[in-house]
């Protein structure tokens, strides 16, 4: 005769699901169902070098007076192809925090899909929000976690900005493959164009400079790595596709609405008309 | 070599289950009704961080009475499997339905293969787009489901207080005069002869699945002023 056990033979829930302890939903995947984990799939061997795949590109960050903005171009590429034109890189994480991706388009979303549970999940289970610096610690561990698909060229580099409410302002986090955090003041950018729109930045940010500046000083950021960097989009107005602008204050996370970014775009296209590299910074 | 006692299957499960209907009777009820933006939930509940009364999903919510330790860990069993549902497949896949019944396999095995059951009582409800799209469960210890409509009582005194709620519940109350419904009938739970007892805001717990908020999480829960401020405004 074949004994079966109680969980074969009913449709009750498995152990793994009343198992007293953890209130992360990654190590609950990771206990219970590994292959539903970002590039749970992959099995770490052999090169995936030759896979094309779209990449997304570039997201700038910046702290203003009362929080924190985000943006991130619309495009997504595979090699010399444009993948997507309206692609959308930039995704609340939770009420009061936003990740931008850049790289790996396909496991980067599915990473964000993951924080996005994670946060939540935690959320349910405690009855309380995780602080701001442990959102991003998770999200490092998440990115460890991607090691293996980042040494066989398929990386993932967020980045993740939020209120803290201990603080009362707006902070941002960058990560490297490793899953490494850092904590960036001020301004950030990743991805093909960041080192443009970081330069830019570098021209733009003012301390305490009001919301609408932020979100100005975002989108010239984006225009210019978009300028200099071939994957990176800049504002498509035949086809109306803008950035897509978010803002994280007190308030909560707030996606900017396309007509709103339109109306910024278009006057910061204007001015170009004048002078194309944009506003000039004073010598001293 | 001893030989053990005849004791028949109709006598084990009766012990079982008077066994744990004294556990639930220990407790404080809950309340749970439909009112015309969703279900509220009232919960006799003195403590701010022990909860009866969950978010599970986006439209779901839960709600217990019995044994703290059970309750939760069935509480935390639900997020997990509404949240890898909600992940593997998409947010609009997690329903009520499933979860009730995941809930009233487990207990029922509980019930029958272990000699300890559950002394808990649940209700979990989905928040539809209209009143009629309502969806409210009830599961017992032994793990029977019951679809219910309108509202649910549970707890020590479910008889007593259901009936007052019999007599007094109407459908599309708004969110104040069904609180006010609910507390009415948890505090008519001495019964007919003994007046209603006096529950402060402070003792309940109160949480709404509000189908009209903008957010994809309908759940919500009112703090003790907030509920002062709703009552009050009842007139």
């Amino acid at each position: 005769m074949i004994s079966v056990s109680v969980s074969d033979r009913s449709a009750s829930l498995p152990a793994a699901f009343l198992a007293a302890g953890s209130s992360s939903f990654s190590d609950f995947l990771a206990d219970h169902a590994p292959t539903l984990l970002p590039g749970g799939a992959g099995s770490g061997r052999g090169s995936a070098a030759d896979i094309e795949a779209p990449h997304g590109t570039t997201i700038v960050a910046l702290t203003f007076a009362t929080g924190v903005v985000m943006a991130g171009d619309r495009r997504a590429t595979m090699g010399n192809i444009i993948a997507q034109r309206d692609i959308e890189k930039v995704y609340p994480a939770d009420e009061y925090s936003a990740v931008g991706i850049a790289g790996t388009a396909g496991l980067a979303i599915e990473l964000v899909r993951l924080l996005q549970v994670e946060l939540e999940h935690y959320e349910k289970i405690e009855g309380t929000t995780l602080s701001l610096t442990g959102k991003a610690n998770r999200l490092a561990t998440m990115i460890r976690g991607n090691l293996a698909m980042a040494m066989q060229g398929l990386a993932v580099v967020p980045l993740f900005a939020g209120y803290d409410h201990e603080t009362a302002d707006g902070r941002i986090f960058s990560y490297d493959v490793t899953g490494g955090r850092y904590e960036e003041h001020s301004f950030h950018a990743v991805g093909s164009g960041g080192y443009f729109a970081r330069g830019s930045l570098k021209k733009l940010y003012r301390e305490q400079m009001p919301e609408a500046d932020a979100v100005l000083a975002a989108a010239q950021a984006l225009y210019d790595a978009a300028d200099d960097d071939s994957a990176t989009g800049g504002p498509d107005l035949m086809r109306k596709i803008f950035p897509v602008v978010s803002v994280v204050s007190a308030d909560g996370y707030r996606r900017l609405p396309d007509a709103e970014v339109a109306e910024v775009v278009q006057r910061l296209v204007a001015a170009r008309n004048q002078r194309p590299d944009g506003p000039a910074a004073s010598l001293t | 070599m001893s030989v053990p006692f005849y004791v028949s299957p109709e006598q084990i499960i009766k012990d079982k289950a008077d066994y744990a209907r004294k556990g639930i009777a220990r407790g404080r009820s809950v309340a749970v009704l439909q009112y015309c933006d969703g279900i509220v939930f009232v919960a006799e509940n003195p403590s701010r961080a022990l909860h009866k009364v969950s978010e599970i999903y986006d439209r779901i919510a839960f709600a217990a009475v019995g044994k703290y330790n059970e309750f939760e860990n069935l509480r935390v069993a639900g997020i997990r499997l509404a949240d890898l549902r909600g992940y593997s497949f998409d947010r609009r896949d997690v329903t009520v339905r499933n979860l009730a019944n995941a809930y009233a396999q487990t207990l029922g095995t509980i019930f029958t293969e272990t000699s300890k059951p559950y002394e808990v009582e649940l209700v979990v409800a989905e928040v539809g787009d209209t009143e009629a799209g309502d969806q409210m469960y009830r599961l017992t210890f032994d793990g029977s489901v019951a679809d219910e409509q309108g509202y649910v009582v549970m707890g020590g005194s479910a008889d007593v207080i259901s009936s007052t709620m019999a007599s007094t519940y109407q459908q599309g109350l708004e969110l104040g005069p069904a609180i006010e419904l609910a507390i009415n009938a948890l505090a008519s739970d001495n019964g007919e002869n003994e007046g209603p007892r006096e529950i402060a805001p402070s003792q309940l717990e109160v949480a709404v699945l509000d189908r009209s908020r903008t957010q994809s999480r309908k759940f919500k829960r009112l703090a003790a002023e907030r509920l002062v401020e709703i009552l009050a405004s009842n007139g």
